[in-house]
């Protein structure tokens, strides 16, 4: 043979070895009972989530619906549709905010808040919805709004305000008005971003009264709609009752008399559909810092990446509904990486937290996965990968499947207190992006070492199956009936075995329904509880957006050796 | 010296100036080239890029736009011959070519006047005088008064005797321009004056005829050529019934329904007339056959290469333009009359810019996008432009003909329908649907079936846009941001949807209201397909499958039915018109434009501006194309009834008269004779009173 088919057929063979040695196996036995059931129980959790999140995109309802479009007023979704590019991808946060919250419905929280490009650029949208209890904010929307500009904060976003609000929801003005994380961050988070260079812009399309009349009045660029915007610190019934001036709307804060007399905001808009028109000009003509960030990262970037071997379908029936069933974390990741491939760092070492590169829509990341109870190794494994990939700049992703620490003497006497702490440690000060799923448990301090919300993640997200507390509802009725029984027998009192089993289950059904993911998304635990064959999709977004920033170096605190 | 002049004239021509624009004078170069002649293309200033002139060897300025400081212009026509030192001028059909003046100035100058003798374009050209001449020589001549006494009481007289319809014509000229038809004896004085203005504008005499105008006519024409020995051969004739503004749009040879002996009997007398006046090269008797009577009348003879000339071609498989070269050099016709071949079928459909809703006004703008349908031996397209010119006002708006031939009628009809379906044009309006269905021999279909047709078309079109927009920014995508732009677009546990707006531009609408929004609602599908609603009461929703094949193509799949689709856009007037031709449709619609394009606050008021002026109050009446006023007749604050002329304009070389819209006073009025006014210039108000 000659040299050429030689070398032919041995850089075949070369090529063939870098290809298959990392990509990773199906993982799934289809025959299985577990996987049959499975499927099935979970094909009804995800046909709830969307039936919910059907709901909650029909607003305030028909009625209301009605009357805001007699008023030539676009829904907050078609407004952030229309003002996003065309045929571009819109990541949407915690849509079911506030599901089942208060006694009244308020669908998304009263707000729609969510990433997506304009120009190119990307941006955050946060919309009030007037639909929704006249856009006013309870301490949910207030919350919403402002874990949005934390996500923009940190991502360096322009923030773009889409104002049509009747201010603070009056009733509930205890948990709206004074505390530090209340209505008032919404302006010193305005305030301190456009002190960092992160434009703010708002498009004032309806009221804007009171406290959110500072809406406007912070931001860098405010356009107001004529007819239909109009800005005041006091509307004009309490003008009346105040000085007894009798003035209309439009008279008191109307486009024309911002836009030509006062100066509170900066263009005028004939119409909404012209407003959002400035509003995207707005973004053209930012010739805005921030965008060194992305440029820097996509050198990693590969724009011809490949889809994974897998049916991201099937993550559906790999997702556990029941959390005692336990699955192979990498028949997951198989489905969310580039072409199934997966480099495995510490493969044979502290074996039930899987670790290793591999790539999402082209961008590198770094994947912690759970495979069962944390021990020492695993932790030591944990906090030795999350320092990898801070020295490399590398995103992490935690895929949460956790029960906790192992606990029991042995354990304890290995120091998993210590090799715990380690991996906190790391996690805590890691500054590469990091996004967190939670696609089973998340327990104990196990949510803590996998990067739970308190640990700042850039992103959080439930499947609709995951679960997360302090621990499952069946141990801490376990723990709480031993510490009752024992108080009760210092009492002298017969604890009948019913009444026993009575107690349990009742904080078995309390457990049950506040470990939930739509308890934990109602509340803002996250931000969102998404369908599992949307997770590669989302992560490849999350990792998009956290890269708008310019890297930071890294620095760890003392590691407890 | 004369001697001189005259051997330069009897040389064999190798240079040849075409005095001509347009289609025809790109055909007559094709086969000059062909026969290895030079070519020289005169042009106005409006012209300078045109195709004739990058056609043409050498190109000559002659001046400004208007023709008749141009291509009407003798004298800078002969200059340039002499400058480029042609042998020989063909003056191709409108203007000089049936100048005998230029005729007899070419002659006198030492060139080749490429068309008949000057006394015969004379003598022809004075319908009175033809008349005569052909009544001595025994040709059938319709009643009528062509005589010389102009007076309009006298006129008057004569058509009383005649009886109405009348038809008013002026002497000289043709194409229809002057031309009235007058129903009753009360409109007959306006109408006569306005035939002797336009006469005098279009062909600086003003003297007019009279004929009986018969109600069901027949126009045939019938072919003739003759060369310098005195031979004359008729190459049989066509039939251009069809006309709109008694001017020509669909032509056909031979006329169907003719019998062999008639024809020789036509053919025959059209030989009698071209030789009563000593003709030579190609020329037209143009008969009018009573369909009630089977009579047929003389009418006139053109003494041109006539525009329809290629249905003849097509028949008789000969280059028309070729033995006018060669006659003009002196050698006989190259057949006789009997080795004549007559083959098929074949028809010409001229394919103006111009609103056939508006009643076929003439249309100015550019030719955004232009795709002819693709020739071939039976399919021929002649045409002078090119995508991205511009049709002005200057000239007259036909873009092309087209030309199809077939084995018989109906094989050649089929051809003609299947051509006019591909035959794409964006950017101005168009005969193109009125030919079609023309061609259809149907009703026109009903507005409440074209409508649904057209929001079927509008789902195509929104699905073909949303797929062209993914094909672009997979490419390119905006800040490189490629995960953001992924097909279909992500939204969290839902589908991505959007709304496009289209209006509908319903060609057989008219009023000011000829468009119909159509609010389309765009679901993007996981598969990457498009589910497509349209309106409250719209059409069933509809899913549909696009593949992008290349810049203007996709092939689609809607409801089981895979085709191809074409689409074309272009900016106008701060919209994105949309054309889309699929099997045999053909739909247009309006876009408002993208959001960004709309830079500021300046630009909005301006489009609002504009936006009022489109839709203007009651009783405002806005010039309906580009053109010129010649007439106001009336005055601001004149009372005037509904129905009466206020002012004239010209365009295009035809006028239009522009009536109140009611019965008022009039306003606004500030437009003033010899005044350019743009398409949808507020010209006045009538309020009602």
């Amino acid at each position: 043979i000659s040299s050429t088919q030689m070398m032919y057929s041995s850089n075949r063979d070369y090529g063939t070895q870098l290809q298959g040695h990392n990509v990773l196996p199906d993982g799934i036995d289809r025959t299985s009972d577990s996987f049959i059931r499975n499927s099935k129980e979970m094909e009804s959790v995800i046909s709830q989530l969307h039936s919910r999140i059907n709901q909650v995109t029909q607003g305030g309802g028909a009625a209301a619906i009605k009357r805001h479009k007699s008023r030539n007023k676009l829904l907050p979704r078609e407004r952030i549709d229309r003002l996003l590019d065309s045929s571009s991808s819109f990541l949407e946060l915690s849509q079911l905010a506030g599901h089942e919250l208060y006694e009244e419905c308020l669908p998304s929280g009263g707000i729609i808040t969510g990433i997506g490009p304009i120009h190119g650029k990307l941006c955050m949208f946060i919309a009030n919805d007037a639909t929704v209890k006249g856009g006013t904010y309870y301490p949910i929307t207030v919350k919403k709004h402002l874990r949005a500009q934390e996500i923009a904060a940190k991502c360096r976003l322009p923030c773009i305000y889409l104002v049509d609000s009747g201010g603070a929801f009056l009733p509930k003005q205890a948990d709206v008005f004074p505390d530090k994380d209340n209505f008032g961050r919404v302006f010193y988070n305005q305030a301190l971003m456009s002190s960092e260079g992160i434009p703010q812009i708002a498009l004032v399309l309806g009221s804007c009264t009171a406290g959110g009349a500072y809406i406007p009045a912070m931001a860098d660029e405010s356009v107001m709609v004529k007819g239909n915007g109009t800005i005041f610190l006091a509307g004009p019934p309490l003008v009346k009752a105040a000085t007894g001036e009798e003035v209309s709307s439009e008279d008191l804060g109307g486009a024309d008399v911002h836009c030509k007399v006062s100066g509170v905001s900066d263009y005028l808009a004939q119409d909404e559909l012209h407003a959002l028109c400035i509003g995207r000009n707005i973004v053209k003509n930012l010739h805005m810092a921030g965008n060194e960030g992305v440029n820097s990262n996509l050198q990693g970037m590969i724009s011809d990446y490949k889809e994974p071997l897998y049916d991201v379908k099937e993550l559906q029936s790999i997702a556990p509904t029941d959390l005692k069933q336990s699955f192979d974390i990498r028949s997951l990741i198989a489905r969310i990486v580039d072409g199934s491939e997966f480099d495995e760092f510490k493969q044979l070492y502290g074996t039930t937290l899987v670790t290793g590169f591999g790539r999402i829509l082209g961008q590198p990341v770094g994947i912690i996965g759970n495979n069962g109870v944390l021990f020492c190794e695993s932790a030591l494994k944990g906090a030795h990968f999350i320092e990898l990939c801070s020295q490399r700049n590398i995103p992490l992703v935690f895929l949460q499947n956790i029960t906790g620490f192992m606990v029991g003497s042995k354990s304890e006497a290995n120091g998993i207190a210590k090799a715990g702490a380690k991996m906190v440690m790391a996690v805590s000060c890691a500054k590469v992006p990091k996004i967190t799923i939670v696609v089973g448990g998340s327990f104990g301090a196990g949510n803590y070492a996998m990067c739970g919300r308190a640990y700042s993640p850039d992103f959080m997200f439930f499947w609709p199956n995951a679960r997360i507390g302090v621990m499952g509802g069946a141990q801490a009725a376990g723990v709480m009936s031993e510490i009752e029984k024992s108080k009760k027998k210092k009492e002298g009192i017969q604890w009948s075995k019913e009444d026993e089993e009575k107690s349990k289950a009742k904080f078995v059904e309390a457990y049950d329904k506040e470990s939930s993911a739509y308890y934990s998304t109602a509340r803002l635990w996250d931000d969102g509880v998404i369908d599992p064959a949307d997770t590669r999709k989302i992560l490849g977004l999350c990792i998009s957006a956290s890269n708008n920033r310019t890297p930071e170096p890294t620095t760890f605190g003392v590691f407890r050796m | 010296s004369n001697n001189e002049k005259s051997n330069q004239s009897n040389r064999k021509i190798d240079k040849l100036l075409i005095a001509n624009r347009g289609e025809i004078a790109c055909r007559i170069m094709r086969t000059a080239k062909r026969l290895g002649i030079q070519t020289v293309a005169v042009y106005s200033d409006a012209d300078r890029h045109s195709l004739h002139v990058k056609s043409a060897d050498e190109a000559v300025r002659i001046g400004p736009p208007p023709a008749r400081s141009s291509y009407l212009n003798s004298s800078s026509i002969i200059e340039a011959a002499v400058r480029t030192g042609a042998q020989a001028i063909h003056p191709g059909y409108g203007f000089l070519s049936e100048n005998a003046d230029f005729a007899q100035l070419c002659e006198n100058e030492g060139f080749t006047f490429v068309g008949p003798p000057a006394s015969a374009i004379r003598e022809m050209g004075d319908k009175s005088a033809s008349k005569r001449i052909m009544g001595a020589a025994g040709v059938p001549l319709v009643p009528g008064y062509h005589g010389h006494e102009q007076d309009i009481d006298v006129m008057k007289s004569e058509a009383d005797k005649i009886g109405y319809p009348v038809l008013i014509k002026p002497t000289h000229g043709g194409g229809g321009k002057g031309m009235r038809i007058v129903e009753s004896p009360k409109e007959f004085v306006d109408a006569f004056l306005g035939a002797q203005r336009e006469a005098a504008a279009s062909f600086g005499v003003n003297t007019i005829l009279l004929e009986k105008y018969i109600t069901r006519p027949r126009h045939i024409e019938v072919q003739v050529f003759g060369d310098k020995q005195g031979n004359v051969v008729y190459l049989y004739e066509r039939d251009c019934s069809v006309q709109r503004r008694h001017q020509k749009i669909i032509e056909e040879a031979p006329a169907p329904d003719i019998m062999s002996d008639f024809r020789s009997r036509l053919g025959q007398a059209a030989v009698s007339a071209a030789k009563a006046v000593g003709y030579h090269n190609a020329g037209t008797v143009e008969f009018i056959v009573d369909t009630l009577s089977g009579e047929f009348y003389f009418m006139e003879m053109n003494t041109r290469l006539q525009v329809e000339h290629p249905v003849t071609e097509m028949i008789v498989g000969q280059d028309l333009v070729e033995w006018q070269i060669r006659v003009a050099n002196g050698e006989s016709l190259p057949l006789g009359q009997a080795q004549i071949p007559i083959s098929g079928h074949a028809f010409e459909a001229r394919i103006y810019a111009e609103n056939v809703a508006r009643g076929f006004l003439p249309a100015t703008g550019v030719l955004q996008y232009f795709s002819p349908v693709p020739v071939s031996e039976t399919v021929r397209v002649e045409t002078g432009v090119e995508e991205g010119d511009t049709v002005s006002m200057h000239y007259d708006p036909m873009i092309a003909k087209l030309v199809v031939w077939g084995e018989n009628r109906a094989a050649a009809l089929v051809k003609l329908k299947d051509s006019l379906s591909k035959f794409q044009v964006a950017g101005l309006p168009t005969n193109i649907e009125f030919l079609y269905k023309l061609a259809n021999h149907k009703a026109f279909e009903n507005a409440e079936s074209a409508y649904d047709s057209a929001k079927h078309s509008a789902a195509l079109v929104a699905a073909c846009i949303c797929e062209k927009e993914h094909t672009l920014l997979k490419k390119s995508p905006p800040g490189g941001l490629s995960v953001w732009y992924t097909h279909p677009p992500f939204r969290p546990n839902h589908q991505a949807t959007r709304t496009i707006e289209l209006d509908w531009e319903n060609e057989y609408h008219d009023n000011n209201n000829n468009s119909q929004n159509l609010t389309l609602s765009i679901t993007y599908l996981p598969n990457g397909n498009y589910l497509i609603k349209t309106g409250e009461n719209g059409l069933p929703e509809v899913e549909v499958t696009v593949t992008h094949l290349g810049e203007h193509d996709f092939r689609v799949e809607a409801d089981g039915l895979s085709k191809n689709v074409n689409l074309a856009s272009y900016f106008k007037d701060e919209s994105e018109h949309i054309h889309i031709w699929h099997g045999l449709e053909h739909h247009q619609f309006k876009q408002k434009v993208g959001i960004d394009l709309l830079d500021n606050l300046e630009s909005h008021q301006h489009r609002n501006g504009n936006h009022d002026s489109g839709s203007h109050p009651p009783g405002t009446v806005a010039a309906p194309m580009a053109g010129l006023v010649v007439k106001v007749l009336v005055k601001n604050g004149m009372k005037v009834e509904e129905g009466q002329p206020m002012l004239v304009m010209e365009a295009m070389k035809m006028e239009h008269v522009l009536k109140a819209p009611t019965s008022g006073l009039v306003s606004g009025l500030q437009v003033t004779p010899g005044q350019q006014v743009s398409d949808n210039t507020v010209l006045f108000n009538v309020k009602a009173v």
